[in-house]
């Protein structure tokens, strides 16, 4: 052990043997409590037929799994979680790094711009839901604008229809997730070699080929994580429609989401609820998350590869 | 200005030619200098517009237009009218109590667990470490999303469904911030350990007068980003939440649209009442707020 010399052995660290485990028993007994064992009872549940109020629910094999995939409700859910993420991620992950480019010098102020950019992002999302929702009404402003300016002739329907709710969902997102990966961005920009830019200067590059050149090789890996995050976090997308819906997920719930779906299903309502469709419509959540990034990592390393 | 590039015969000329190209080269900045300055405003504008004209909402007089023909972004007639109806009116006030005591609960618990755990996982000297670090671990990759129904019927099991403790219970520990705590811990230098154990302190004393006081930092971060979290959460309060005397801040305001939707000023001021304290804080703590997120208070 070449540590043993700079260190004392472990004999001399503790008085009792047992110390170190009531250090470490509280906090781990809390993730396991509340995270890792939740994940296999919820796999549990989702072969029995729990309800949200009572009782453990008696097996009921892979039922729940046969009544999800016969619910148009559950599919129409899915689509909208996918097609929610699949709009939300390539916006999410390049529109951050172009801001970042914008605010990443250090010119006079800049520092009051960075931190009011932020703003969105402190925000919580029932406020920002709220002041959304209210430019976005039949007869709010954004509607009275493009009105104005002769854009559209009648309101457009932003909180009723099945996809009008879903792009103002996505715009919300879009817009208080801007700031956050903008920092991230900067984070990784500030690792990237200044005087690779000075030298392609004088080789007479533009700014587009130093942006493709330089930059973007440079925050590549922080690129990848952010697509990561922002899908992990668009396909459990909830209070963004939730909010914009009053919590129906609009007319007959058609804007609803996979989340909202197992809310809706396995706990809102205490009578008619079941938690094992609950847990089977989660387990797809699971299954679906860790998947399309698994996936997403595959095509990452394959197009490193080339 | 000498624009000609003449071999080198007095000082005067000799600086011309490297001069020339610099003040083009100046102009060139300040020219790009004010297109930058001019596409950052108009970003402030978009980012920040949708969050102010809709609050500017709540200081509108009474009777003032809120929607369609006739309503102004700016108030006609300042008021704070909107603000006493909120407080007269609704169970506002008590609504903030229960975040704060939730807050204060999932804060505390956080810092304290976090910082236990990462302390004894970034030390050695005991057996089980690395499965304890690997079950924790491990937790980061199950979403919220997908175990809630299970902690639904675990904290209504434990008998706290409908109450602040459920709300508390499954987030009392953020499995990152305890992994942010040990990678915090592993960063103090040995000697710092060695001397202290070569002193004879005990754990707890290496502990709390050692390696706390060297990783404030992360500490800091800890504390804003789970106060954040708690104070903004809406989905877990939203499912383990029936009754309105129990609600979260969060949850009251929502319900003010359907119980104050003619009068949406005082819906806007609820917005503003939730609102401000993160703003105080963001503004206060800004320094740790922006270096916290680029050392890794990533949200998973």
């Amino acid at each position: 052990m070449a540590r043993a010399v700079t260190s004392l052995g472990g004999a001399a660290r503790y008085r009792k043997w047992w110390v170190p485990y009531l250090w470490c028993v509280p906090p781990v007994a809390a993730v396991v409590a509340f995270s890792v064992y939740p994940f296999f009872n919820t796999v549990l549940l989702s072969f029995t037929d729990a309800r949200p109020l009572g009782g453990a629910g008696g097996f009921v094999g892979l039922q729940n799994y046969q009544d999800l995939l016969r619910d148009e409700e559950f599919w129409s859910a899915l689509l909208n979680s996918v097609v929610y993420a699949l709009c939300v991620v390539p916006v999410l992950t390049v529109l951050p790094l172009l801001l970042a480019l914008l605010v990443r010098d250090r010119l006079p102020g800049i520092g009051i711009f960075r931190s009011l950019f932020y703003l969105p992002a402190v925000a919580s999302v029932v406020v920002v839901a709220l002041a959304w929702s209210y430019l976005l009404k039949d007869d709010g402003l954004i509607n009275a604008l493009l009105k104005d300016t002769g854009l559209v002739q009648s309101s457009l329907p932003f909180l009723t229809g099945r996809w009008w709710v879903l792009i103002s969902a996505m715009l919300i997102t879009i817009w208080k997730g801007l700031p956050y990966y903008m920092i991230l961005y900067l984070s990784a920009l500030a690792n990237v070699d200044r005087s690779l830019y000075e030298a392609a200067e004088m080789d007479g590059a533009g700014s587009v080929r130093k942006f493709f050149h330089i930059t973007l090789p440079g925050v590549r890996l922080m690129m990848n994580l952010v697509a990561v995050l922002v899908m992990i976090g668009s396909m459990k997308v909830f209070s963004e429609v939730f909010l914009l819906t009053n919590g129906t997920g609009g007319i007959g719930g058609e804007s609803s989401t996979l989340t909202m779906y197992i809310r809706d299903i396995g706990i809102a309502d205490s009578t008619y609820g079941s938690l094992g469709l609950g847990g089977a419509a989660s387990v797809v959540l699971f299954v679906l998350t860790v998947g399309l990034v698994l996936l997403s990592q595959r095509l990452n390393r394959k197009s490193e590869e080339q | 200005m000498s624009t000609t590039a003449l071999p080198a015969a007095s000082p005067e000329t000799a600086s011309a030619p490297q001069r020339s190209p610099r003040r083009a080269r100046n102009r060139r900045r300040a020219r790009t200098a004010g297109w930058r300055y001019a596409s950052l405003v108009l970003v402030l504008l978009a980012l920040v517009g949708p969050l102010v004209v809709p609050l500017l909402g709540a200081f509108k007089g009474p009777g003032e237009a809120m929607f369609g023909p006739g309503a102004t972004v700016f108030p006609q007639q300042w008021s704070l009218d909107a603000f006493g109806d909120l407080f007269e009116q609704t169970d506002v006030l008590r609504a903030f109590g229960n975040s704060i005591i939730v807050c204060t609960l999932i804060v505390a618990s956080r810092l304290i667990l976090s910082t236990m755990g990462g302390y004894i996982l970034s030390r050695r000297g005991w057996r089980g470490r690395d499965l304890m670090t690997l079950i924790v671990l491990s937790a980061l990759i199950f979403p919220f999303e997908s175990i809630m129904v299970s902690l639904f019927a675990q904290v209504r099991d434990l008998g706290y469904y409908n109450s602040l403790v459920g709300v508390w219970l499954p987030l009392m520990l953020e499995a990152f911030h305890l992994l942010l705590m040990r990678a915090a811990f592993l960063g103090v230098p040995d000697e710092l350990e060695n001397a202290a154990l070569l002193d004879g302190a005990n754990e707890w004393q290496r502990f709390w007068h050692i390696f706390l006081p060297q990783t404030r930092g992360a500490l800091v971060i800890v504390g804003l980003t789970s106060f954040i979290f708690a104070w903004e959460d809406y989905l877990w309060p939203v499912v383990v939440l029936r009754d309105d005397t129990k609600f979260t801040l969060m949850l009251a305001i929502t319900q003010l649209e359907s119980a104050f939707g003619f009068d949406y000023r005082v819906v806007l001021a609820g917005a503003i009442v939730a609102f401000l304290p993160l703003l105080i804080i963001f503004f206060l703590a800004q320094k740790y707020f922006f270096r916290g997120i680029e050392e890794g208070g990533l949200k998973f």
